[in-house]
């Protein structure tokens, strides 16, 4: 399946993919609204760790034998057995935290949307959540530091 | 002292779009940007902005845009605004003026006065979707006549050593230093996907390029960074850089700041000592001792690179074209007065030289009537802004040209003509880590592709449309250019027929 | 015909050389290769065919053979407009050479042919006393050839139609019929006949512009317009050739000049550097050849000629025809026997010679050579490297500094 990597040699800590992910996950689908209106549901799915001289996005792997689906106890997080994308369905979730604590690379968080908590992890979204494609992250980056490439084991 | 000095931009923010995502803050080398929580949004110190528009490129949500200080002039044409600050700012250190990049001044651009021609009738313009369209160009040498045997189909006579490029375009001299290794990495990968050369100019040869030295031209300048047999070696052409068009007659000088560890071990002089590059080559003070050098630099490369030799466009240009070519250069290279440079006193950018236009034709003609022209090549550089002015100036007589300002542009550069500063927020006229990391060669080597690709695209309409299915005929067809706007001595000097004449 | 400026037409428009003047054409030519000499008729009969591709102000002949008496010596075809004009020309012609004779050429009254020059040839040889002032190792051809360019240039009302040995022209402002009558053509027997009937866009306004175009032996008909002139132009007139038609011919003329005469190529690899192999076809030979193609191309290409052209060269070893690279412009061939015919309609061919065999169309960018088989003996078993002659072209070196001095003085 195609995954998204991240060069950290070419990470400017800009956080566009940052913005552009949020803004992509909001219920309006716009920067300035996701942002300005604090839509309870827009969060950003990719985190760029680090600084100024040396920053990194991180992003889930959508693993092959992904730890967050091993642990969940809710059924909430699930890979797809065709695209290969591992999603959290924020109806079933119950916000226990068992997949941030397994995941092995921290792309897992926990954030409160309306009146539980629930995991919010990367979709691989492409033209909607969840459907692969160029996902907006990739997209946003002007300068190659996330790249969204063919990758063995689904 | 209170400086009298105020900001010349003004950055613009419109709070609507506004996300205070901090994509600017981050962007911004010069510490304009600042998301300030006490107040909630996003300010700006207007003072350290320079107008490199990164800001504006990387804005999400396109909140940003810079303008012009909003401060009204006193209605005077003599004293501007710009000729009261540079006093100002020369009255608060006492300083020479330093600026970058080419002349801005209101000088005329004669490549505007100059259109192109195209068939009608009585001559069929060319498809170049149909039919072969040459941009082939060699630069060398070349013998006056060809001894050949005709029933072997053998030549006889030695050919000098030249280059071949696929397009008449090359990458002009930027010294590591100067610039940054990611932005001579990517011209480099440019010159060698395109078929063409970059000039590493005069800071020597980043080990890191070296596997790009059948593409690379190589500078031997009065400093002489970097020179040594390995590197005049492993290039492809050598070029004596005697002056350069953006500060004639000045020598250059990279301050000991940005000699970090990369820049001293390829300029071969101490880590955080200055580079200086004198003004003159204190071993030419003459043009026989140009002999002795280009002589020098053949002998020590067995004859087989041509060796260039450039000059910027000075009022004598074509004497010393003329002369240079006695002297045994293969390659002259002219360049103008409106070329780029990291670094200038902003009175000799500003004041100095010739357009490169009035000197390529004064070269070309010259050298046709000593009867020469046709041993030599001849490359006009200082600021090819499109196709265009690379048909223009080929026509006017060039075999090909330097082009810098335009490559760096597809770069990102936006001309803010603050190299100097070493803050380059495009990662390009900068040794910052964190900025340098901001040019991602593979990213910039596209760019510089594409716009080399869509540059020949349309020589090669234009080509057509004159009817002309190879460059070699366009080099010097003054013909296929009209004046506009110009006086009887431009035209004259120019060697081009007003439009409407026959 | 000392009044022939003032005849006709009051107004006068710029002429030739002053503005440059595209032209579509007709062309042909007959040859013989054995070298037995034919009279005119057919020629004339061949380019008649074509009228409609010239508009009746240009048309002209160039014949070889033709005076087999004086066969050493140049022969000058000259047009006057005055008197005056031939008065300066025949001083100037005395003093740089002996003439053996001079003779006002024959012409019949036509039609439509209005106020024709006062037309002179001359059988000259290099006047003996010249050859050490002027030159140090003496070049008759050179010589003559600066002579040429001194009449055509200088003197105002003449022009040299034709300087070349046991060949001229013969042409002027008319269909090429008219013209061919008029100079009575048919009374000159030559071994190669070449013929132009011209479609100038404005009027040349005068004799000399019509084609072909000649120097010293070499005659060019040409049918295009070349879109490289001012590239070729510039790159010739460095070495002392002076453009002052700024025609495409008058340039091709002399490309041919110089790659021959002073670089020492054959005619034909003449041709193929003036219509060069593509760089695409040059990288598919195999390397010796790829880089043998190289070097002519790095060294002429200012001699690359662009554009839509044919063109027929006759010359004392035969004739060469040529199209441009992309085959821009039609030119056929048919043989019969010993002899050739060329032309831009194959009608014209077929019109002098119904029978005629093997004709085709002449390929672009393929030179098309015949020669007299004489020539051809003689060149099979000559050496194959050409010689050049790279003697830096005359100029003048004087003991005052500037132009505005000479003035003064």
């Amino acid at each position: 399946m195609k995954r998204i990597y991240a060069i950290e040699n070419w990470c400017i800590d800009c956080k566009r993919c940052e913005v552009a992910c949020k803004a992509f996950h909001s219920s309006y689908r716009d920067a300035v609204k996701a942002y300005q209106l604090e839509d309870e549901t827009a969060f950003e799915r990719v985190r760029v760790e680090g600084g100024l001289m040396r920053s990194v996005a991180v992003n889930c792997r959508h693993c092959a034998h992904p730890k967050c689906v091993e642990g969940c106890i809710s059924g909430a997080m699930r890979k797809d057995p065709v695209t290969g994308v591992v999603t959290s369905d924020p109806d079933k979730c119950v916000g226990c935290r068992t997949c941030v604590s397994m995941c092995p690379f921290g792309c897992v968080r926990v954030e409160p949307a309306g009146v539980k908590a629930i995991a919010i992890k990367c979709d691989l979204c492409g033209d909607g959540a969840g459907e692969p494609g160029e996902p907006r992250c990739v997209a946003a980056c002007p300068n190659r530091a996330l790249i969204y490439v063919e990758s063995e084991g689904c | 002292m209170l400086d009298y000095v105020y900001p010349r931009y003004k950055v613009l923010r419109d709070a609507d779009q506004c996300i205070k995502c901090g994509v600017c803050e981050r962007s911004c080398a010069n510490e304009v940007h600042r998301v300030d929580n006490d107040l909630g949004r996003v300010v700006a110190d207007h003072m350290k902005c320079v107008n490199c528009q990164r800001c504006v490129v990387m804005c999400p949500t396109r909140a940003l845009s810079i303008v012009e200080w909003p401060q009204v002039g006193n209605g005077s044409n003599n004293w501007t605004l710009s000729a009261m600050q540079d006093i100002a700012r020369q009255a608060q250190t006492g300083a020479v003026l330093l600026s970058s990049m080419g002349n801005p001044q209101h000088y005329p651009i004669y490549w505007d006065h100059l259109l192109l021609n195209a068939s009608q009738v009585t001559n069929p313009s060319i498809d170049p979707l149909r039919e072969p369209m040459e941009t082939r160009v060699f630069l060398g040498g070349r013998p006056g006549a060809l001894k050949v045997n005709e029933r072997d189909r053998t030549v006889v006579s030695p050919m000098p050593p030249r280059i071949k490029l696929d397009v008449p375009i090359m990458f002009s001299a930027m010294s590591f230093g100067s610039i940054s290794l990611n932005a001579q990495k990517a011209l480099a990968m440019a010159a060698q996907e395109l078929g063409t050369y970059f000039n590493c100019g005069e800071g020597g040869l980043h080990a890191d390029l070296e596997r790009f030295g059948d593409r690379a031209v190589v500078q031997v300048a009065s400093g002489r960074f970097g020179v040594d047999m390995h590197y005049l070696e492993t290039a492809a052409m050598i070029e004596i850089k005697i002056g350069q068009g953006a500060k004639p007659g000045i020598g250059g000088h990279l301050p000991g700041e940005k000699i970090n560890a990369e820049v001293s071990r390829t300029r071969m002089i101490p880590q955080g000592t200055d580079a200086i590059s004198p003004a003159p080559h204190h071993d030419i003070y003459s043009i026989e001792d140009l002999r002795q050098l280009v002589f020098s630099l053949k002998e020590a490369t067995r004859y087989t690179k041509p060796v260039a030799v450039k000059i910027a466009a000075v009022h004598n240009v074509a004497a010393i074209a003329s002369g240079m070519a006695r002297a045994g250069a293969d390659v002259i290279v002219v360049d103008g007065f409106r070329g780029g440079t990291g670094a200038a006193p902003k009175r000799i950018r500003d004041n100095v030289g010739i357009p490169i236009e009035l000197a390529l034709a004064s070269v070309d003609a010259r050298l046709r009537d000593e009867g020469i022209r046709s041993r030599v090549s001849l490359v006009a550089a200082g600021s090819m802004r499109s196709s265009a002015d690379v048909v223009r100036a080929i026509a006017l007589g060039a075999d090909a040209v330097y082009c810098a300002s335009a490559a760096l542009i597809a770069l990102g550069c936006h001309q803010c003509q603050d190299c100097a500063s070493g803050r380059c927020n495009w990662g390009i006229a900068t040794q910052r880590e964190d900025l340098t990391r901001r040019l991602n060669p593979e990213i910039a080597a596209e760019r510089v592709v594409n716009l080399v690709h869509a540059w020949t695209h349309e020589i090669k309409e234009i080509m057509g449309g004159m009817g002309i299915n190879a460059i070699d005929s366009l080099r010097g067809n003054r013909l296929m250019l009209r004046g506009v706007g110009l006086n009887e001595k431009e035209l004259e000097i120019l060697g081009v027929k007003y439009a409407g004449e026959q | 015909m000392g009044d022939w400026q003032q005849a006709g037409s009051p107004r006068r428009g710029l002429r030739e050389g002053e503005v440059r003047i595209p032209s579509g054409c007709a062309i042909a030519a007959i040859m013989d290769r054995t070298g037995a000499r034919h009279n005119g008729k057919d020629i004339c009969r061949s380019i008649a065919l074509m009228h409609d591709r010239s508009n009746g102000l240009g048309g002209g002949f160039a014949a070889y053979g033709i005076y087999p008496e004086y066969a050493e010596l140049y022969a000058f075809h000259v047009l006057y407009e005055s008197h005056e004009a031939r008065m300066a020309t025949e001083s100037y012609l005395n003093e740089h050479f002996l003439c053996e004779k001079q003779e006002r050429i024959p012409t019949t009254p036509v039609k439509g042919i209005k106020n024709p020059p006062d037309s002179w040839r001359y059988f000259l040889t290099p006047h003996p006393s010249r050859h050490d002032l002027e030159f140090g190792e003496f070049d008759e051809a050179e010589y003559t050839m600066q002579c040429v360019f001194h009449i055509n240039a200088r003197i105002n009302g003449a022009f040299v139609a034709s300087s070349g040995k046991n060949m001229g022209a013969f042409k002027g402002v008319g269909y090429p019929e008219e013209i061919g009558e008029y100079y009575r053509i048919d009374e000159y027997k030559a071994w190669l006949w070449t013929a132009h009937g011209r479609f100038p866009t404005n009027t040349p306004g005068w004799w000399g512009g019509a084609h072909p175009f000649t120097l010293l032996n070499w005659s060019i008909v040409h049918n295009g317009e070349i879109s490289s002139y001012d590239t070729n132009r510039r790159y010739v007139e460095q070495f002392g050739y002076d453009c002052a038609l700024q025609t495409d011919t008058e340039v091709i003329t002399y490309l041919f000049d110089l790659l021959v005469r002073r670089h020492g190529f054959s005619q034909e690899m003449a041709a193929h550097i003036m219509a060069a192999p593509s760089w695409d076809a040059i990288d598919r030979m195999e390397p010796s050849l790829g880089a043998f193609e190289t070097a002519l191309r790095c060294t002429y290409s200012d001699c690359l000629v662009n554009g839509p052209f044919s063109v027929i060269l006759g010359s004392e070893e035969g004739l060469l025809a040529l199209n441009d690279r992309l085959k821009l412009r039609a030119l056929m061939v048919g043989e019969k026997g010993s002899m050739v015919y060329l032309a831009s309609e194959q009608a014209s061919i077929e019109l002098v010679c119904p029978d005629v065999e093997n004709v085709r169309s002449i390929e672009g960018g393929v030179p098309f050579v015949v020669q007299l088989d004489e020539v051809a003996r003689k060149k099979a078993a000559a050496s194959f490297e050409n010689q050049p002659d790279l003697k830096p072209s005359v100029q003048f070196t004087g003991v005052m500094p500037a132009e505005n001095k000479r003035g003064e003085a």
